[in-house]
């Protein structure tokens, strides 16, 4: 790729300073990390500056804003607020749960063996996503799944009596919170380590109840942390396509499966309200992002 | 004390149910293809399927290079910046982040846009074009994680001392690079190498929009088309992404006991 000559062009620099200095030729430094730039504007940055570009073009290449008016179509609002639903209701309760799970293994008083086997399997779970997870799901809670038969077998309960599916809003959320959880719980395990052992003993000797330490001193410290972890998970579960695209059988029309059924086929008929659509999902998690990297910059704050 | 440990024993169990119980299902369904017996015959066919072989192994290919043109692209980036352009860093973090803001769907149609049969540089009109097309959205899906190793373990040695070392004793940049640097970060590029493979070995949005005869494509076509083979690939699925991040941990562990 050319980046084992990455050196060589500034090999004279490098040589005579060892260090950074301002002296002659420094201005040549820049060029170790331009690999690095090509290659991320060639296959990150230009691709989706193009799709950007796109969206407000025609399909000869004249300025519109057609391509955006056209997201308000009620099919593309559908899909839109149906998979905002799925990834707010998966990261809020991958948060709660997770939250809980990682408090648990690092200030629940378990035994050793505990926190190192639960980080260990977040670890693997929260990258076993994508079609082998709708396997599983249809396995568990699939209409031939173990629990929908131990439900129906053990306390009579037909599942698929009260309308439920796994290709729907609670079926593809419960699925979703396999990666959500574990993956809560790598983020927040950090964030929870950070709180002083003093700070809780302090409470304590001043009389507090455990409920009122976590409402009064941990969790004004923690909210940053935990507000940006469940806007990250938020993000991760919008951009999923696989494991929706798996679970087969019926169609729910979240926003990732409409976009792949336009690049697969142009089911819109419209190739940049395709880019529109993809820029609305840009829109969106980028918001998530931005809204993380800020709280994480707060949080930051008090931690160390 | 009591309250708490019996809060903190409920949390962990209801996890532990929340993932063990799927796991459970999975494995028990794929041994029902038999009537009335259990059996590992849905194992059997898949394991002997020549597509699931063909598109394995296309698979395990696909990650090698994902993971070797993803070193050679990050491991120089991090040094150099590390050593020389320490300013550059939160816009070279910024640029790795950037494909767990962008969702992967949208970078395989801005590639798709970039390079059809009607652009400039038409990589998709061969398949030697479109795995190399391929492989370097795989590259970018592993940014993330492949920068944050790498600098994680860059940051545990001292990368200015060590250099002015190889230098004063007359290395060159590139044998720097190869004979010290890359030995002394090995650990965490092996991390970074297994996660990358983790999720390369089944990702199915970019090998099936791009038409490339894959390990994800491939599970969801059996997932479409069979009963239980799909449990058994879950399966073994979940196996590969055990054993490639239970092998960080392994080297992780093994760094450490080395310190």
């Amino acid at each position: 790729m050319g980046s084992e000559t990455t050196g060589a062009p500034v090999e004279r620099t490098a040589a005579q300073g060892g260090r950074p200095s301002p002296g002659r030729g420094f201005s040549l430094t820049w060029l170790g990390v331009v690999p690095f730039f090509v290659f991320a504007t060639l296959f990150l940055i230009a691709p989706t500056g193009l799709l950007v570009v796109g969206a407000f073009q025609t399909a000869d290449g004249s300025f519109t804003l057609a391509n955006l008016a056209g997201l308000l179509h009620p099919s593309i609002v559908a899909a839109y607020v149906i998979s905002l639903e799925i990834s707010a209701a998966s990261a809020l309760g991958g948060a709660v749960i997770g939250f809980f799970l990682a408090r648990a293994i690092v200030s629940g008083g378990l035994p050793g063996w505990v926190r190192p086997t639960v980080t260990t399997f977040s670890g693997v779970a929260s990258n076993f996503a994508g079609v082998p997870l709708a396997f599983a799901f249809l396995a568990t809670l699939g209409r031939t799944g173990l629990v929908t038969w131990a439900l129906m077998e053990w306390f009579g309960f037909n599942l698929y009596a009260t309308g439920f599916k796994l290709l729907s809003f609670l079926g593809l959320t419960l699925t979703y919170l396999y990666f959500q959880i574990p993956l809560m719980v790598l983020i927040l395990t950090p964030a929870l380590e950070g709180l002083k052992k003093e700070w809780g003993e302090a409470a304590s000797i001043l009389g507090a109840s455990s409920l009122q330490y976590w409402r009064m001193v941990a969790l004004p410290v923690l909210w940053p942390s935990l507000l940006g972890a469940t806007l990250l998970l938020f993000a991760n579960a919008f951009g999923a396509v696989a494991t929706a695209y798996a679970l087969t059988g019926s169609s729910l029309n979240i926003v990732t499966i409409l976009l792949y059924a336009q690049i697969r086929g142009d089911v819109l008929h419209d190739q940049n309200l395709g880019y529109a659509l993809a820029l609305g999902m840009i829109v969106i998690t980028g918001g998530a992002n931005v809204g993380y990297i800020w709280l994480r910059g707060r949080a930051e704050r008090w931690v160390k | 004390m009591k309250r708490s440990t019996l809060g903190s024993w409920i949390s962990v169990a209801i996890g532990a149910v929340y993932f063990l119980l799927p796991l459970i299902a999975t494995f028990e369904f794929s041994l029902r293809l038999k009537r009335g017996v259990y059996s590992f015959e849905a194992y059997r066919i898949v394991l002997t399927d020549p597509s699931f072989q063909a598109s394995f192994l296309y698979s395990v290919v696909l990650a090698l290079a994902t993971i070797v043109v993803g070193a050679v692209i990050v491991v120089p980036t991090a040094y150099w910046v590390r050593l020389k352009l320490p300013k550059m860093r939160p816009v070279v973090e910024f640029v790795t982040l950037l494909p767990l803001v962008v969702p992967a769907i949208v970078i395989v149609f801005g590639h798709l846009r970039m390079y059809n049969s009607q652009s400039i540089l038409p990589l998709t009109d061969s398949s030697f074009g479109t795995d190399l097309l391929l492989t370097f959205g795989y590259v970018t899906l592993s940014l993330p994680y492949m920068y944050r190793s790498v600098d994680t373990a860059l940051a545990a040695i001292d990368v200015a001392t060590l250099t002015e070392a190889a230098e004063s004793l007359g290395a060159s940049r590139t044998a720097t690079l190869t004979r010290v640097i890359f030995p002394n970060i090995r650990a965490g590029l092996l991390s970074g190498a297994f996660l990358t493979f983790a999720i390369v070995i089944g990702e199915f949005t970019f090998a099936s929009l791009l038409n490339r005869p894959a390990f994800g494509p491939y599970l969801q076509l059996v997932g479409a088309n069979r009963a239980y083979e799909p449990a058994a690939l879950a399966i073994i699925a979940f196996v590969v992404t055990w054993a490639s991040l239970g092998l960080i941990q392994v080297f992780g562990a093994a760094r450490k006991g080395s310190k």
